[in-house]
């Protein structure tokens, strides 16, 4: 055989121009011409071009300088961890005197550090308490006891000895609930209400603990609202519903009853940053106190990077002013945080250690007792890679919501931003999930049950505009919101409808009392009762406490479920029904899924080709022969090979190659083994040239010589997957040629790198299994006469 | 309800004592059902969370070692007795730059306390005052 019958180059230039088109077209304009001008022939290693047009390249990174803020921690004016108390008070701070504390200092110094246990904490070395956050025979209650005496500086010292996998497991120890959550944002281009209930009701089904929505238009406010609570009442009650708006408006909306919780209250570890955001730690800790008063479960935000982007980060590092935003959260007196960089993630992915600070960050949250939604949020980052490896931590840590939130619409569609997991990504986290038996809080949701819950959120929001005389939702629209993944495909609510819709709401008061009673009403029942159950939570305020959310229709917390772990065996562990959940996701293979598939083909296959068996296959004595040795499925439970090429069509191409290298095929079926080797080692000994070919029937083949060593072959084809008939062709050629004494050039199947275990190992091995249950020790090669039926 | 305070062997309240539990009309938990509020006998109102069960958990969280979320709900108890308007004009005035002296956020701490009775939010007011004075906060920002 010889070169150049094989399209390698061809496949190569396809997969290369392929990558580039999708690379430039993340790319701006000026970074293309830039790359194009170092295009190859300059004197440059062309593998940087290469790397040139990955995704990562579209990242910027900056260099750590710690004068002007770029530093994860260790900061240039970082202060040394210090505390002086004077009758119950602190008398300085981090090297700060209280007749100049700051405003932050202050309110740190006042509500947060606990002059009982402040020198017994701050007098223990750093490092003995960094190994005692890795130490499962040291509670947790331990910890969080000796961290109410600890200054901003102190925690940030502290956490800084731990590395990455240490700050992940300290994490998973020190979290506030047991049980894993996760949160995920609802929103659409077009402030689409009824996308948003579609939507906000999948987004449920999949398991989400919260969902977040947001504007582009802020006066939709209370249209998204609205959709949301009502799409969110679909399924389940108790998934916990926030509407980021400006601040008054959320407080508004939240006692108007359409929202539960709150998220959006900002704090920052700089006074000038403070300052600029517009409130103080005394505005602030008002309205915490506020959402308190009206029933609202509420957390704050802070994140990595926050002061940087807005120019008052006093030199101090990343961590050191994290962990100050973080000692004036729990001195507010709120029950959680959502931190881990946020949206100063991006930034803080850029210094060096910029991740593993953002865990850091986490880490202090929880071990001030703080609920954590652990940021995992802003995508950080272009790269698939860097994604990935953000979220395991988490993932295999658990987190009391891993992210705050998840897209659970497209990353078009997230009007927060796109997240580091959208909806592209859903069906990766939930094979990250089962992969690593953790507990990311989701659920695989069926094709079917998707279209159950879209269709009836829809008809529920019709139900609800038409009896409190919103707007009319007609069939087309409500088809096309079910089927849409993206507001891109919706023919539904433009913007402007939903403005008037959401003024509507706002000047008319309509309630949540009034949608309840439109779904009572209208006949929906259940969304009815649902929305009542989480209005009713405010009642008790059980779901104010710390870490709370709803499972099965109970506030569970770190009241009642709290995260007592001390080593192997405590915790929480994956139990074996939610174990049967996470390992639930779609298309996956057993043996009765391939033996169905397969059989599909069997009635054209019959139609190719007929076998008939002959008894036992003589030792043949013609040396121009060369035999092909068939597995014992071949063709009988088995009828195409992974390419999907018809067995038949390969024995053809096998016996044309054979015949134009001037020798002949015959055909024998080995039942003693399934094994490439040996199919191809025995066929060989049969031969009167020596020379056999073994063949599986899920097309892997072989080369074989009757004098040489089982695992010695002349030419083996182990990528069934990409091999082609014309290799096939070739290789009967090429056992010809060996039949007659020759040195052919060898059949070279040429791969791209694909992943084809990823891609077919699962199958190999099921067709591989049902293959070698037929052989039998002992039973012998039968002679097999071949009719190819299309000739 | 009882003399003893409740604590972490209490919650969650509505499955454990429930009996604690009353909506600002007086109806109990089971009370507050769909079909009373399609009568219209449940309103809004009733849904809101009353100063007693705000304190009751702060009992909890402070049982639970969370002193600091026990004060907040004990402001926030303080607070369900503020109307919504008031809650926001305070909030405003405690922005940066919004109130012009001292004096100003001493007068909403004596009206917090006069007309609420809300003696930690008037003490948290105070504070702020002082600390903003110090801090030159009371300047004008453009």
């Amino acid at each position: 055989m010889r070169e150049g019958h094989f399209p390698s180059p061809a496949i190569a230039s396809i997969d290369k121009s392929a990558t580039t088109t999708y690379c430039h077209g993340l790319r701006s304009s000026d970074e293309a011409d830039m790359s194009d001008a170092q295009q190859p022939g300059g004197n440059r290693w062309r593998r940087f071009s290469e790397w040139d047009e990955r995704p990562l390249r579209l990242d910027k990174f900056a260099v750590e300088d710690p004068a002007n803020g770029f530093a994860a921690s260790g900061g240039a004016s970082d202060p040394a961890p210090s505390l002086a108390i004077e009758a119950g008070r602190a008398a300085s701070m981090d090297g700060v005197d209280a007749a100049d504390f700051d405003m932050i200092d202050f309110f740190i110094a006042r509500y947060h550090i606990d002059p009982e246990i402040a020198e017994q904490a701050m007098a223990l070395p750093s490092l003995d308490v960094a190994r005692m956050l890795v130490d499962m025979n040291v509670p947790r209650a331990d910890l969080v006891r000796l961290a109410r005496g600890m200054t901003p500086a102190k925690l940030a010292d502290v956490v800084a000895h731990l590395n990455a996998m240490e700050i992940a497991f300290a994490y998973s120890k020190m979290r506030a609930r047991r049980t894993p959550g996760n949160q995920g944002h609802v929103t659409n281009a077009k402030d689409d209400p009824l996308q948003l209930a579609a939507d906000a009701a999948t987004a449920v089904a999949f398991g989400f603990d919260e969902i977040e929505t947001t504007m582009r238009v802020s006066r939709n406010s209370w249209s998204n609202a609205l959709a949301c609570c009502v799409g969110a009442a679909v399924g389940r009650p108790g998934t916990l519903f926030q509407c980021s708006s400006e601040e008054a408006e959320e407080l508004e909306i939240g006692m108007a009853g359409f929202t539960s919780y709150a998220e959006t209250v900002s704090v920052y570890g700089t006074d000038k940053a403070f300052v600029d955001g517009d409130d103080t730690p005394w505005s602030k800790a008002w309205l915490a106190s506020a959402y308190a008063s009206r029933g609202i479960k509420m957390r704050c935000t802070s994140g990595a990077a926050a002061e940087l982007l807005m120019g008052y980060h006093e030199a101090k590092s990343l961590l050191y002013l994290e962990s100050r935003c973080l000692c004036l959260q729990r001195a507010m007196g709120v029950q959680g945080t959502q931190n881990g960089g946020i949206d100063g993630a991006p930034l803080a992915s850029t210094v060096p250690g910029g991740v593993r600070e953002l865990m850091a960050e986490n880490l202090v949250a929880v071990w001030l007792d703080l609920e954590c939604a652990s940021g995992n949020d802003a995508r950080m980052s272009e790269s698939q890679v860097r994604i990935g490896a953000k979220i395991l931590p988490f993932l295999i840590a658990g987190s009391d919501l891993i992210c705050s939130g998840f897209g659970t619409i497209p990353a078009y569609d997230n009007s927060f931003n796109p997240s580091l997991f959208n909806a592209e990504e859903m069906e990766e986290f939930l094979v990250l999930q089962r992969d690593f038996e953790a507990d990311g809080g989701l659920t695989s949701v069926s094709e079917d049950r998707t279209l159950d819950v879209r269709r009836r959120a829809v008809d529920v929001l019709a139900a609800v505009y038409d009896e409190l005389g919103l707007a009319n939702i007609d069939e087309a629209m409500k088809q096309s919101v079910v089927l849409a993944s993206g507001s891109d495909e919706t023919e539904s609510f433009t913007p402007r409808e939903a403005a008037q819709i959401s003024d509507r709401i706002r000047e008319r008061g309509i309630t949540v009392i009034d949608v309840i009673r439109a779904l009572k009403t209208r006949g929906f029942e259940e969304e009815a009762k649902n929305l009542l159950f989480l209005v009713k939570l405010r009642v008790s305020g059980d779901y104010l406490q710390t870490s709370a959310i709803v499972r099965e229709g109970r506030v569970i917390s770190a009241i009642n479920d709290p995260n007592e772990y001390l080593g192997p065996g405590s915790g929480y562990r994956v139990s074996d029904a939610r174990r049967r959940e996470l390992n639930n996701i779609r298309d996956v293979l057993d043996r009765e899924e391939v033996l169905r598939s397969e059989a599909v083909f069997k009635p054209a296959e019959e139609k190719r080709i007929a076998y008939r068996g002959m008894g036992p296959a003589p030792r043949g004595s013609d040396t121009r022969e060369v035999i092909i040795g068939l597995s014992p499925g071949f063709g009988t439970e088995i009828y195409r090979t992974l390419a999907g090429h018809s067995l038949a069509h390969v024995l053809s191409a096998l016996r044309e190659g054979i015949e134009a290298g001037g020798c002949s095929a015959r055909f024998v079926r080995m039942r003693h083994t399934a094994d490439t080797s040996f199919l191809g080692l025995s066929a060989a000994k049969l031969s009167g040239s020596g020379v056999g070919i073994g063949l599986q029937a899920k097309g892997t083949a072989v080369i074989h010589q009757s004098e040489r060593l089982p695992h010695n072959n002349l030419e083996l084809f182990s990528n069934a997957p990409i091999t082609g008939l014309d290799h096939y062709r070739g290789l009967g050629a090429n056992a010809a040629a060996y039949a007659k004494g020759e040195m052919p050039m060898p059949v070279v199947v040429p791969t791209r790198g694909e992943a084809m275990g990823a891609r077919f190992h699962a199958r190999v091995a099921l067709i591989f299994a049902i293959e070698t249950a037929i052989a039998e020790d002992g039973l012998e090669p039968e002679a097999v006469d071949v009719t190819f039926l299309e000739e | 309800m009882s003399s003893k305070r409740p604590g972490t062997g209490d919650y969650p309240l509505a499955e454990q004592r429930p009996d604690l539990i009353s909506s600002h009309g007086g109806h109990s938990l089971d009370d507050l059902t769909l079909d009373a509020v399609a009568r219209g006998e449940v309103t809004l109102d009733d849904l809101r969370i009353t100063p007693d069960a705000l304190r009751l958990q702060a009992d909890i969280a402070r049982d639970a070692g969370r002193e600091t979320l026990a004060i907040n709900f004990e402001r926030a108890a303080e607070m369900t007795l503020i109307p919504q308007p008031v809650i926001m004009e305070i909030y405003e005035l405690l922005r940066p730059g919004r109130a012009k002296s001292r004096d100003e956020l001493l007068q909403a701490a004596a009206r917090l306390r006069r007309e609420y009775g809300a003696e930690q939010m008037a003490a948290f007011l105070t504070e702020a005052a002082d600390v903003y004075e110090r801090r030159g906060l009371f300047t004008f920002r453009f």
